[in-house]
């Protein structure tokens, strides 16, 4: 079972993300930058299904600044084989960034392409469907289990209040939801091992884009709203307010 | 002159909701680029009947394309037909749900298209003739403003954002064929879940439990209040609560679950970790109920009560059952 798994750098969820003095980026000063929650998922499945066949490999990608090589670090520290630095900055434009992780992927030998569903930063959700259809593969995204089956996969996906099954031969493209697997911690001997595995690094091949930027902005600060009371006593004033107040009720 | 395609989806024979929301906004900025709107239905036989209705809410031609194997999502089909009528209509924008299905569809139409793509649109506007959207990145800690250069723009609109308006007028429906075979793998209809169709994303009102639940079993409380308000209401919750396996993942609301904007918002015995803030923070009205009084949730509710949820959650479910029994506050949406 070969497997690529392409993975994104991000600020961590708990970032307080501020506008940077440019207006269209965010100021990186004091971001923790990890690797993207449900790229995880993608990897620990890709891990597994090697461990699984007891042959193949798991190829870990990232299109991202010199400092993505840690993210690929540590995708090679939880088991991946080897890495591609594509160097450039992803784009806002899902487009661009899947043309050059689909130049680079075209021609390379695999059964599974794997994503996490999306990366938190953007939340664009984009990349991975969009790199199937760039290399004319089936796909799968959002998903919750998956099983392979000789050159079969059954990919499960989540969709409102249920689930549907989509079915493909290999190769295809799956992208990652939460729930579709524990993610592994490095362990000591994986970190000490990821050094020594192979990380190459490339320039990125970033084509033009029709999406412009125009800014980034911090959304509205909430209004403070009010404390009704306290306790039980509280409730009666509250459904009267959501009433004739608010008019939601 | 420039018109706008609205990409629907039905699910088990019937349209979803979200897709009025998707024709109400094709309907605007069709206005606004002097053009007309195209509403593309693929759906079981029998679906035309419905799919007429459309016109209502600004569709002028709506485009039926009926198979029983579009009784499921038909991903390469969808394709098929986008990509044609997007070559034979000089389309300013093509639009869909930012729903399970408009989320996998739309990138793969960028493709065929060779065209950009906006996900999860909460504003449209056109300046210059060209269509300029704002959109959520990091969940909402940030907006992006977007200028497409070129058409069409494709966007997929956030539910319950662009909120159904009918007009005078009517649609015409037209018969579209379209190849149902599937080209590179078959998707099987949907398996309903314990929710019912409704997925927290989509819900008018949505009642979230956190870590403050103290137990999985005492989300009979949570269900008690949800049936106590009525239809179109989701269970959410924290991502603690999804961590610790009390509650399923498709629940969770935040940056590494759902954003969601309901009409009205049920925190309960969640603190508002900055994730969870995230996810929730535009819904139009938040009810907050914790014991803490300097929980972060505060800061956003727009009403909250300190105190013990055990206490206040019933008596929320009583009084709520009392006033809808004495009639209703206001009209319904939908």
């Amino acid at each position: 079972m070969k497997s690529i798994v392409c993975i994104k750098r991000v600020p961590d969820t708990e970032t307080r993300v501020r506008i940077g003095s440019d207006g269209v980026s965010i100021d990186p000063s004091g971001v923790k930058y990890v690797l993207n929650p449900y790229d995880e998922f993608a990897l620990e499945e890709a891990i597994r299904l090697e461990e699984e066949a007891g042959e193949g490999s798991v190829t870990a990608i990232c299109l991202g600044p010199p400092a993505a090589t840690e993210s690929l670090r540590t995708a090679l520290a939880m088991g991946a084989d080897d890495a591609v630095l594509l160097k450039g900055e992803p784009s806002h434009d899902g487009l661009v960034t899947a043309r050059a992780l689909a130049a680079e992927i075209e021609g390379r030998d695999f059964d599974l392409l794997l994503f996490g569903k999306q990366a938190v930063d953007d939340d664009n959700m984009q990349v991975p469907a969009m790199v199937a259809e760039l290399l004319g593969l089936p796909c799968a995204t959002v998903v919750v289990e998956l099983k392979v089956d000789g050159g079969r996969v059954s990919a499960v996906r989540e969709v409102e209040g249920g689930h549907e099954t989509v079915e493909f031969d290999l190769p295809g493209v799956v992208a990652a939801q939460k729930g579709l697997n524990e993610p592994r911690y490095a362990s000591l001997k994986g970190i000490m091992a990821a050094k020594k595995k192979p990380l190459e690094q490339k320039e990125a091949e970033l084509s033009g884009s029709d999406l412009e930027l125009v800014s980034l902005s911090e959304p509205p600060e909430p209004e403070a709203g009010e404390i009704v009371g306290e306790g039980a006593d509280a409730v009666p004033e509250l459904v009267r307010k959501l009433r004739e107040e608010a008019k939601v009720l | 002159m420039a018109g706008v395609l609205a990409v629907t989806e039905t699910r088990a024979g019937a349209l979803r909701g979200v897709s009025r929301e998707v024709v109400t906004a094709a309907r605007s900025l069709a206005d606004e680029m002097g053009g007309g709107v195209d509403a593309l239905v693929l759906g079981p036989p029998g679906i035309g009947e419905e799919a007429g209705g459309l016109g209502a809410f600004g569709a002028d031609r709506i485009l039926v394309a009926e198979d029983e194997a579009f009784g499921a999502y038909a991903p390469d089909a969808a394709l098929r037909a986008i990509e044609e009528l997007a070559g034979a209509n000089d389309y300013g924008a093509v639009l869909l749900a930012a729903s399970a299905r408009g989320k996998d569809l739309a990138p793969r139409a960028a493709v065929r298209l060779g065209r950009p793509l906006a996900t999860d649109v909460t504003e449209i506007s056109v300046e210059d003739g060209r269509p300029v959207v704002v959109r959520p990145l990091y969940a909402g800690k940030a907006l992006a403003r977007l200028a497409f250069s070129g058409a069409p723009a494709l966007m997929t609109i956030r539910p319950n954002v662009f909120l159904p308006r009918e007009r005078e007028g009517e649609g015409a429906v037209e018969p579209l064929d379209v190849a149902a075979e599937p080209s590179r793998g078959r998707v099987h209809p949907v398996e309903s879940g314990g929710q019912g169709e409704l997925d927290v994303a989509e819900a008018r009102i949505v009642v979230s439990g956190g870590r403050g639940m103290g137990d999985p079993d005492n989300w009979s409380l949570l269900e008690e209040l949800k049936d106590a308000l009525g239809d179109g209401v989701a269970l959410g919750a924290s991502r603690a609560v999804v961590d610790a396996g009390w509650r399923p993942h498709e629940e969770q609301v935040g940056q590494t679950g759902k954003v969601v904007t309901p009409e009205l918002y049920f925190a309960i015995g969640i603190s508002g970790a900055i994730q969870h803030l995230a996810g929730m923070r535009t819904a139009k009205v938040i009810v907050a109920v914790n014991k803490d009084p300097e929980a972060p949730i505060f800061d956003v509710a727009d009403y909250g009560i300190v105190g013990d949820l055990f206490e206040v959650v019933p008596r929320l479910t009583d009084e709520i059952r009392v006033a809808k029994e004495s009639g209703p506050g206001v009209k319904r949406r939908d």
